[in-house]
């Protein structure tokens, strides 16, 4: 297990007339290498809770064990978490401050202390792995390239620092398509080759169908559910009581089931309910 | 007949000077479009396409290098009467952040009729309409800065209504909200479309959003490369992909069974569409 | 912990002190801040005291609200507490090596200390029950005679008003950039005055650049919506000067002048 957390609590603005609990009693635990889709609504406490995952807020009570670390423990050096979790913002290039996208991506290698070479090594490696030309790029001002591509250097920037468990809050919010689909692309490769945990925070359930093994679910500051992607967006009702949705393909074969026809409802993407409704249609049209 | 177009945009092209090499580039390329009184028009393309600035085109916020763009009839080069036509073309931004001026809720809504020296009774009065239509009377006393993106996004289109405009503008209204923000805002929208017969044109590159317009038009490098009803849009499964547009994953599912021979409606949109077609 | 701060915060409410005209509270708020550099006594402070009190009850303002807002100014408090308690000469009551404490520094201390906390508490209630767009309104109407003079007094009230509304926005955006910053092992805590302002560059460079980015949006925004400066502006709620505001601003004027006088009997 990369990350153990054992009831979490955390209340904003304890005592006051504000106060309000943003996580309760959150008790899960999360394999290595795995990646996993964190889903809920708006104010459901999903940024809190990864924020708690590298340090930023502290827990008003529990514990959170990450790769061995008591994170919680107030002796834990801050740079040690840094190292161990690695947490990409919402429009994460709203955060870029360097005259050049090295020195950009250098700001959390050079943070962790490492050397000149082993920063130049990793910046060169992390932009790679975000499909971005390092020769072409490096010496470029971060302002002034396009959209999508300051947000693969903000990513960058992170993914330099090496973090065992990568956090990505919405890394598509605000891009169109082509952006998206791009920077989806990344990740997947990113993680078939890093062999790093990571967890994605998004709205987009296609998203999240499409890349996570397992997905956890979070309601008013609890976590209702933690499965197997499949499993999860077999219980449509219960998402769509919480005004969550799934996959449309999902949807349709879900329908087309209780039309009486007796396919596969679990279909994630597609390609899957393509390859389904084929051996479906042609079974049913010979038989 | 000329009466019955809202917009009309005729020939029109729109040179900047790129910031990397200095070079001229076209983000409009001789582009002609004839919106109606009370339609409802999308316009769909990817970053870049060039859709934020024809959207600055329809009520004079930039003018065309080449051709011309009428407003209720009136050329948005015509000085005189800019204020006319940005009060009957309104315009709705991205972030609901940066268009909310005042710190009050209703106040904010009235900064347009204030702007154009409204009597002050009569602006209390487009305020608590403007307010109503988008569902937001409760939160007039509000500070903005306390509410929901799509809550916030509702605040700034009844700032615009307020002003009583016949066509309103949104570029990418929903593109910083969450699904439920999205909603609140596409509702309103069609709501505005339907019963208030105001003119939309809903700048978008979400396809689940152009579905609900009367007519889509997708814009590429600065050119309207399609154009039509949405259903004879999203039947266009490759060309769309290969302008790196979305299409409903039902629309692509049966696509893709029909590539394998099946006999399937090309234009389904709805999951209810591709169920009966099986 | 930048979102303690209320300061400057409006109490939203629907009493007689809240429907004022702005400009008998900001005459009223001018008033106050001469009365209390008037007093030289300690006896002043307490229809002071009183008006506060009057006020606070009136508007229906929750105490510890504003007691809150005391708390990000108590350290200049303190240190004016100490300044005057160990650099006023008199009768020496006890010492300690070089420090002496007098007699006349306790009473001076606690006087200033008070008329300190007078000050803000007293100040804080134009805010706390005038809304900021009522404010600027008041502001602007008051400075208007001054346009004669070349004083661009609408776009001053704009730029308030503007300054006030993104106030929440940008606190939120600072907040969100050092988190960012954080998670990419930037330290704003430790380290000398030199290296802290150094490791400031990650937080100020962004928000700078989104601030100018916000400014550039809303410029184009307010331009959408038919913005061409204050002439031929109208108002949603116009200010009026009634007969209450008459009454009101007469009986203040009458209040403080005698605390005032309290300085020459």
């Amino acid at each position: 297990m990369i990350i153990e957390i054992e009831n979490l609590n955390f209340i904003y603005n304890p005592g006051t007339p504000f106060e309000k609990k943003a996580l309760d009693d959150i008790s899960i635990s999360i394999e290595e290498g795995d990646f996993v889709g964190l889903i809920g609504h708006t104010g459901s406490g999903k940024s809190t809770l990864v924020q708690h995952l590298n340090g930023l807020i502290k827990p008003t009570s529990g514990k959170i064990i990450i790769d061995g670390v008591d994170i919680t423990n107030p002796e834990t050096k801050m740079r040690e978490i840094r190292k161990k979790v690695g947490l990409v913002f919402q429009y994460p290039e709203h955060q870029l401050f360097e005259e050049t996208i090295y020195k950009d991506i250098a700001f959390g290698p050079k943070n962790l202390g490492l050397t000149e070479e082993e920063v130049e090594a990793r910046v060169k490696e992390a932009m790679e792995l975000v499909g971005l030309d390092y020769e072409t790029l490096k010496d470029r001002s971060p302002f002034e390239i396009s959209g999508g591509q300051k947000r693969r250097v903000a990513i960058a920037g992170v993914v330099a620092m090496k973090p065992k468990v990568l956090i990505l809050d919405e890394p598509t919010a605000g891009l169109d398509p082509k952006g998206r689909d791009a920077i989806l692309d990344e990740i997947k490769k990113l993680y078939e080759r890093e062999n790093i945990t990571i967890i994605l925070v998004s709205h987009s359930m296609e998203d999240i169908a499409r890349l996570a093994n397992t997905i956890l679910v979070m309601h008013k500051g609890k976590v209702i559910m933690h499965d197997k992607t499949r499993e999860i967006f077999k219980s449509a009702d219960l998402l769509e009581d919480i005004g969550l949705d799934i996959p449309q393909v999902t949807k349709f074969m879900k329908e087309f089931k209780n039309r009486g026809h007796d396919v596969r409802e679990d279909c994630l993407t597609i390609e899957e309910a393509k390859e389904e409704l084929i051996k479906y249609l042609r079974g049913t049209k010979n038989a | 007949m000329k009466n019955d177009i809202m917009i009309n945009i005729e020939n029109v092209s729109y040179e900047y000077k790129s910031y990397v090499d200095d070079s001229i580039q076209l983000a409009v390329k001789d582009l002609s479009l004839q919106i109606r009184r009370g339609e409802f028009l999308a316009i769909l393309g990817h970053n870049g396409s060039g859709k934020s600035t024809l959207a600055k085109m329809m009520n004079g916020m930039i003018l065309p290098t080449r051709g011309e763009v009428y407003v209720n009839g009136i050329n948005t080069r015509d000085e005189d009467k800019i204020w006319d036509i940005r009060s009957k073309a309104g315009m709705v931004f991205q972030n609901p952040d940066n268009q909310i001026v005042a710190t009050i809720v209703e106040e904010d809504v009235a900064f347009g009729p204030e702007n154009l020296g409204i009597p002050p009774k009569e602006i209390r009065k487009r305020v608590d309409d403007s307010l109503e239509a988008v569902g937001m009377s409760e939160y007039k006393k509000h500070a903005p800065h306390l509410l929901s993106g799509g809550q916030k996004q509702r605040v700034a289109i009844a700032g615009i209504l307020a002003m009583e405009p016949d066509c309103i503008i949104f570029d990418e209204p929903t593109a910083m909200l969450d699904p439920s923000g999205r909603k609140e805002v596409m509702e309103t929208i069609t709501k505005l479309n339907k019963e208030k017969n105001k003119t939309i044109v809903l700048i978008t590159h979400f396809m689940d959003e152009a579905v609900l317009a009367d007519r889509v038009m997708v814009l590429n490098e600065g050119e309207n490369v399609l154009m039509g009803t949405p259903r004879e849009i999203f039947s266009q499964v490759e060309k769309l992909k290969e302008l790196g547009l979305d299409v409903p994953q039902v629309t692509e599912l049966a696509y893709e069974l029909r590539k394998e021979g099946f006999d399937i409606r090309k234009d389904c949109i709805t999951i209810e569409e591709l169920v009966e077609s099986l | 912990m930048l979102k303690d701060i209320t300061i400057g915060q409006y109490f939203p409410g629907d009493t007689l002190i809240h429907k004022l005209d702005p400009r008998v509270k900001i005459l009223t708020s001018i008033l106050f801040i001469v009365a209390l550099f008037f007093v030289k006594d300690f006896y002043p402070y307490i229809f002071i005291f009183l008006f506060i009190v009057a006020v606070v009850k009136t508007a229906k303002l929750p105490v510890k609200f504003i007691l809150k807002g005391l708390k990000p100014l108590m350290f200049i408090i303190i240190i004016t507490f100490v300044i005057n308690l160990l650099f006023t000469k008199g009768e020496v009551l006890f010492s300690l090596g070089p420090i002496s404490i007098t007699k006349e520094g306790i009473s001076q201390s606690v006087f200033m200390a008070l008329r300190l906390i007078l000050l803000i508490v007293g100040t804080s209630l134009l805010t706390l029950t005038t809304s900021p767009i009522a404010l600027t309104d008041g502001i602007e109407s008051l400075l208007s005679p001054f346009r004669k003079i070349g004083l661009p007094s609408h776009e001053l009230a704009m730029m308030m008003t503007i300054a006030l509304r993104f106030i929440p926005t940008l606190l939120e955006e600072t907040d969100k950039i050092m988190k960012a910053q954080m998670a990419r092992g930037a330290d704003f805590e430790s380290g000398n005055i030199l290296n802290r302002a150094k490791s400031l560059v990650p937080l100020l460079v962004p928000l700078f650049i989104n601030a100018f980015r916000r400014a550039d949006e809303l410029a184009t925004a307010m331009e959408a919506r038919c913005y061409r400066g204050g002439e031929g502006r109208t108002r949603l709620n116009e200010l009026k000067f009634d007969r209450k505001d008459t009454t009101v601003l007469l009986s203040m004027v009458l209040f403080f002048g005698f605390i005032m006088s309290t300085r020459y009997w």
